[in-house]
Order: structure tokens, then sequence, then C-alpha cells
């Protein structure tokens, strides 16, 4: 069960300015159904361009009716530019909080109320129109939407994020995607991936036992190949000394094997330090 | 304000019988069951008797049931302990979209390590094509886990056809009955399903116990490592107040199963009144065969934590399978898997009733219910006023 505020639970069960003004002024809404919430805002402007009522209307939960009552207080009687300055922090505080999970139904709260501020000035859409590159597309969220909630709520993690505007929330997949968005915000480098724990250090028993397998299982059958063969000689720190045999005892291409071949599969399945060197005759 | 409960798929109630049977276990009884003394000997009888009372409910053999600490260690220990039997020869588990999670994770963790998972998909009633199922079986399947009925819209799954099709072809099948043991009658002589999983608290006994049946000759790795307990499946010192509480639960469960009838009529009742007084709703799962004390309703346009909370301002209790209420942003999986529409997916409302709920509390739930539905719907921008 959600902690909501006893301020919460009374705009919930008393919501102010519930419906719809019949030839607003000006209109907004945002949401989808499919996300769960939508909120639609009819705004009515008196003669110096206050706003002389103001309606909604939301499908969503307890905290998003909520949210949308406490904007329709906080607006009325200012003018637009007054109302502009209402940040969704402002709604939020008016409820007494929200809990942080929901603090999108804020968000959607302000996006409601720039969209019918555009809507009076532009005489252009209601309806909220995305820009900007789609980030989420489950809640068809955008790059600028996530940037600002970042900024405007100085929110430090992907799950913040989630919790302003949803962007995340869905199947997962542009939770990179928000971490590359919340560094370049917050003009930080994303944590570098911590880098692997060490490998435990390999005793000399086991680093010869190691490299007598890879001799005998990568090394061994190629060399075999060209008629050629090698023999551990001795291990020397991280020096392995071998003695090049059959036709690689002769090949002068033996030193190329030596240093490429042998070197190499030793690096993989042994320890990234080795280094080959033939026996001094 | 007096609570009218109608969550009963979320828990029960504890049967004062129950509680009355479990009391000697936490004072005088304490003994451990596997103790060589008579005092903690004596308590062993109990044990072997919740065992028959268990058995007697599901009709199977007393050494078929395994006690376990919930449903969900049950679903695990059957899955997990199916395909470890397997021993690597097998790579394939069936399950389906709607099932409980304590399945849905264990099947998508197995996926995430090795294992190929077939999910089946259910229809706009819930329901799965048997067919498609048994198409999807093949000689690498370790198991199939389909449940016997669904928490959320209480739409039962054909499972003696399921487990004859498993039969036939050799697969392990499980099924997750924790929402059927007590609300239908299960006769485990008919159908042959090889593993099932029940849950204390479902049934009028307390949380903190369950039951996984493993048909005998079932091939299932141990659950927990340790001592002899239940026949070396599951260690682990014996939960004996508790298990005895579920002995009596049964047995309860079985003395009253022909209230079922009266249960169904009830829900019956509630989910008529409801849809007759509030328009735009419909039920989830209609159709299909469901559970005599599940209705799952859609009210179009509104949401369903709105809804919960002006029941519980009521008095009355009941879920929802929206988003909001679970805390995560998209509705149910089991609402999204039956393709419901998002405008009453959201808005989808669960009562569950139980033995004790009577029909006073049903005609004041038909009463409350249209006034909210329309106080909601006067704010929803979906709905033209």
């Amino acid at each position: 069960m959600w902690d909501y505020t006893e301020r919460v639970m009374e705009h919930f069960r008393n919501p102010r300015n519930v419906g719809e003004i019949a030839e607003p002024d000006a209109v907004g809404e945002v949401g989808s159904m499919a996300c769960g919430d939508v909120l639609r805002l009819t705004l009515k402007l008196d003669e110096e361009g206050r706003i002389a009522d103001v309606k909604f209307k939301t499908f969503g939960c307890a905290s998003s009716i909520a949210s949308a009552s406490a904007l329709t207080e906080l607006v009325k009687g200012k003018t637009l530019e007054e109302a502009e300055t209402v940040t969704n922090q402002d709604i939020a505080a008016f409820l007494g909080g929200l809990p942080e999970q929901k603090m999108h139904c804020s968000v959607m709260g302000k996006e409601a109320l720039e969209a019918a501020i555009e809507n009076y000035r532009t005489g252009g859409q209601a309806k909220h129109v995305l820009e900007g590159k789609v980030v989420c597309t489950c809640f068809g969220v955008t790059e600028p939407e996530i940037e600002r909630v970042v900024r405007e709520n100085d929110l430090r993690t992907v799950q913040d994020v989630t919790n302003y505007c949803k962007a995340g929330g869905g199947c997962g997949g542009c939770r990179g995607e928000i971490e590359q968005i919340l560094a370049r915000v917050r003009g930080i480098e994303p944590e570098p991936e911590k880098p692997a724990p060490p490998k435990r250090r390999l005793t000399n028993i086991r680093k010869i036992q190691l490299i007598q397998e890879t001799i005998e299982r990568e090394i061994r059958p190629m060399l075999a190949k060209d008629g050629g063969d090698l023999e551990l000689i001795d291990l020397d720190g991280d020096q392995v000394i071998v003695s090049m045999r059959g036709q690689c005892a002769v090949c002068p291409a033996a030193g190329f094997t030596l240093d490429g071949f042998v070197g190499e599969k030793l690096r993989e399945f042994v320890s990234p330090e080795l280094v080959v060197v033939e026996e001094k005759p | 304000m007096k609570t009218i409960y109608l969550d009963n798929n979320a828990t029960t109630r504890v049967a004062p019988e129950v509680v009355e049977a479990m009391a000697p276990f936490f004072t005088t009884l304490y003994g451990n069951a596997s103790s060589m003394h008579t005092f903690g000997g004596q308590v062993k009888k109990h044990v072997d008797r919740a065992r028959e009372q268990v058995a007697a409910l599901l009709s199977c053999g007393p050494s078929e049931i395994v006690f376990t600490s919930c449903g969900t260690e049950s679903d695990n220990a059957a899955i997990r302990g199916t395909v470890e039997a397997s021993a690597g020869r097998k790579h394939h588990v069936v399950t389906t979209r709607v099932e409980h999670l304590a399945v849905l994770s264990v099947c998508q963790h197995l996926g995430t390590h090795g294992y190929r998972v077939t999910e089946l998909p259910v229809d706009g009633a819930g329901m799965l094509d048997l067919d498609r199922l048994e198409a999807s079986l093949s000689d690498d399947t370790a198991i199939v886990s389909a449940m016997w009925a669904n928490n959320e819209t209480g739409v039962l799954f054909p499972i003696k056809d399921i487990a004859e099709i498993c039969r036939r072809r050799g697969v392990t099948f499980h099924t997750d009955a924790v929402q059927a043991v007590g609300k239908v009658a299960i006769d485990l002589e008919a159908v042959p399903v090889d593993l099932l999983s029940l849950s204390g608290h479902k049934l009028h006994a307390p949380k903190g116990v369950g039951v996984l049946y493993v048909r005998k000759g079932t091939r299932i790795a141990p659950f927990l490592l340790g001592g002899h307990q239940e026949s070396n499946r599951r260690a682990g010192t014996e939960n004996v107040p508790y298990i005895v509480g579920l002995g009596r639960a049964a047995e309860l469960a079985r003395e009253h199963m022909a209230d079922v009838a009266r249960i169904g009529e009830l829900r019956d009742r509630l989910e008529r009144s409801i849809l007759a007084a509030c328009p735009d709703s419909f039920v989830n799962g209609e159709g299909s065969p469901r559970l005599p004390n599940t209705t799952n309703i859609a009210f179009e346009y509104v949401e369903g934590e709105s809804i919960l909370l002006l029941l519980d301002q009521a008095g009355i209790c009941a879920s929802s399978g929206s988003a909001c209420t679970s805390g995560s942003l998209e509705p149910s999986h089991v609402m999204r898997a039956m393709g419901v529409p998002f405008t009453a997916a959201h808005g989808s409302t669960r009562f569950s009733l139980s033995r004790y709920t009577t029909r006073d509390e049903i005609d004041y739930v038909v009463e409350q219910m249209p006034p909210i539905i329309e106080r909601l719907r006067e704010l929803s921008p979906f709905v033209k006023t």
C-alpha cells in the first residue's frame, strides 16, 4: 500500500475543479491510455489574462488525481507567465510530498499546464506533441523530457528517472541510454565498469601444470603437422624456457613460431604475462 | 467500520479450528519429531496425521506429500528439482504466460542459464490451446508447468487433459494449484499430475507452510540438503505447528467442499449485480471455466488504484491488476497476456470470496460499487459528461 499523505488522500477524495470548461481559451492534454494515466486541462482567462477558471479530467491513480487537483489550485488567479513558474516540485510540496515512485504524477501536471499554455499562445495542438528523439518507446518519453526532469529535479539514478517520468519502467531496454543522458546532463562521466577482479596468482606448480597441458593440447598437435615438436625445459618467473625439436629445431621460422604461436597460446590459456624463450644451448 | 474481506486469493483468515489445533505445539508439545525420546517422538504422529489429512484432500498417498514453507518454495522445488534430476539431458521447459511469478520467474531464470523456455500464450478468455501445448513438447522437454487456477481471473486450465498429454509424451507435469485447492475438487487418482504445489494460507491455514505433492516414481532432486526429514526431499526440522495447522485446514476444506456451491452463488450474484449497475464493465475470463470464488471485473475508463482506495474507504478489501497498485508501471502480465484493452486492464478489480463471506456482505458491496465507478468516471477524460 502506498504511503500517501493525508493531503493527497484529501485531494483524491475531494478533488477540486473537476470537469471540462465549455469553450475554453486553452486546452492541454498529456499522457496516454496505454501508459495508464491521462490528464486533460481546460483554462478560461479573464480580461487581464489571469486564469479565471481551470478544470481537469484525469484517468489515473489517487496521486495523479490529487496532483491535478493541486495544480488547479496552484494556478488559479495567476497570469500565464506566473503559472509557468509552477514546477512539479511545487505540486508535490502542495500535497505534502508524494511517494518517489509517484513523482511522475506531479510531472504530468506540470506538462499538462505547459501544453495548455502553448496551446493558448500558438493556437496549436491541444494534445501535447512529443518533440525530440523518443528514448523510452514503452511510455513514449523523449530525450528532452528526460533531460529536463533530470535537471529540474536533480535526479541521480535511472530509477529516479523512471519514478519521475516513467522512462525505463517498461521493457527496460532504454536504461543504458538513460544512464548516458543522466551522465551528460549532470556533467559527469558514467561510472567506469569495474575492472575485472585480478586473477588469483598461480603457484609455480599450477603454472607448470597448465603450461604442460596447453602444450599437449594446443601446441604440440599443430607443430606435429609440420614434423616439429617442442619440450618444456624450465620456468623462471614468467619466463617459459623451451627447446625446439624435430623440424622446428632447424626451421628458419622457428623464432616466429616461438614468439607468435607458442607464446600466444600460453598467454591465452595460462597467464597473460608469460614470455617464451628458447633454451640457450 | 466493519471489514468486508473479499481478497481471499491474496490470503485467507486462519480458521479458528486451525488455530486451536496448532496451539499445543507452541506450548506443551514442542518436541522435535525426529527425537528418539517419547517426548519428541510423540509429535511425529501428529505430523503423519497432517500428511494423511492433506493426502485425503487430494486423493493421493501420504508418502507423496512433502511439506514446504510456502507455495513459492513448492513451485521452485518442482521446476528446479525436475530440471536438476534430468542431469543435463533435457534443456527445455514449457509454461504459460499467465503463471504466478513463482513459476514464471524460475522459468525465466532457467532461460538465462542455457535452457530453452516456451511460454504458451492464452486467448482473450485466458484459455490455453492444447494442440499448441502438445506441439511444443519434444524429447528435450524436462517439464511442463501450468497452473490449475489463475490467481487473478480464476480461470481453470484443463489440467486433466494437460496431464494426460504430458503422461503420453513422457514429460513431467507440474501444476501450481495454490488457488485451486479447497475451491475445486482435486482427485489425483484420476488426474495424472506428477507434481502439485499448494499453499496453506490460501485455504485458512497460516502463512509459512505449503506442500509439494510428488507422485510416486517422479524423479526430482532434493529441495534442501541436510537432515533426513520429508524422506530426504526437504531437509530441515519440521515446522510442526504449521504442518498440523495445514492438516486441519485440509480436513476442514474437505468438510466444507459442499459450501463451494454457495460461494459460487454469492460470486454470481456479486458479478451479475455489478455488471448490471455499472455500464461498460465486463468480466475478465468470461466464457472460460472459473473458480467459484473469484471474479475479475474490468471497468472501462477508470483506474484500479482509485477504485481500491475508494472501496477501502467503505471497508471493502479487493485487489487490482492495475499498474499503480503493484508499484510497476504496466498492468499485470495476466491482463496483458489476455489482451485486455488498456482502457479496461488498468481498471480491473478482483473480488475473491471465501466460505466466511455472507450474503449481507455481498449486498453491501453491490450497493457501494456503482457510485464509486460513477464518481471516478466523472473524473475520466474518456467519458463525455
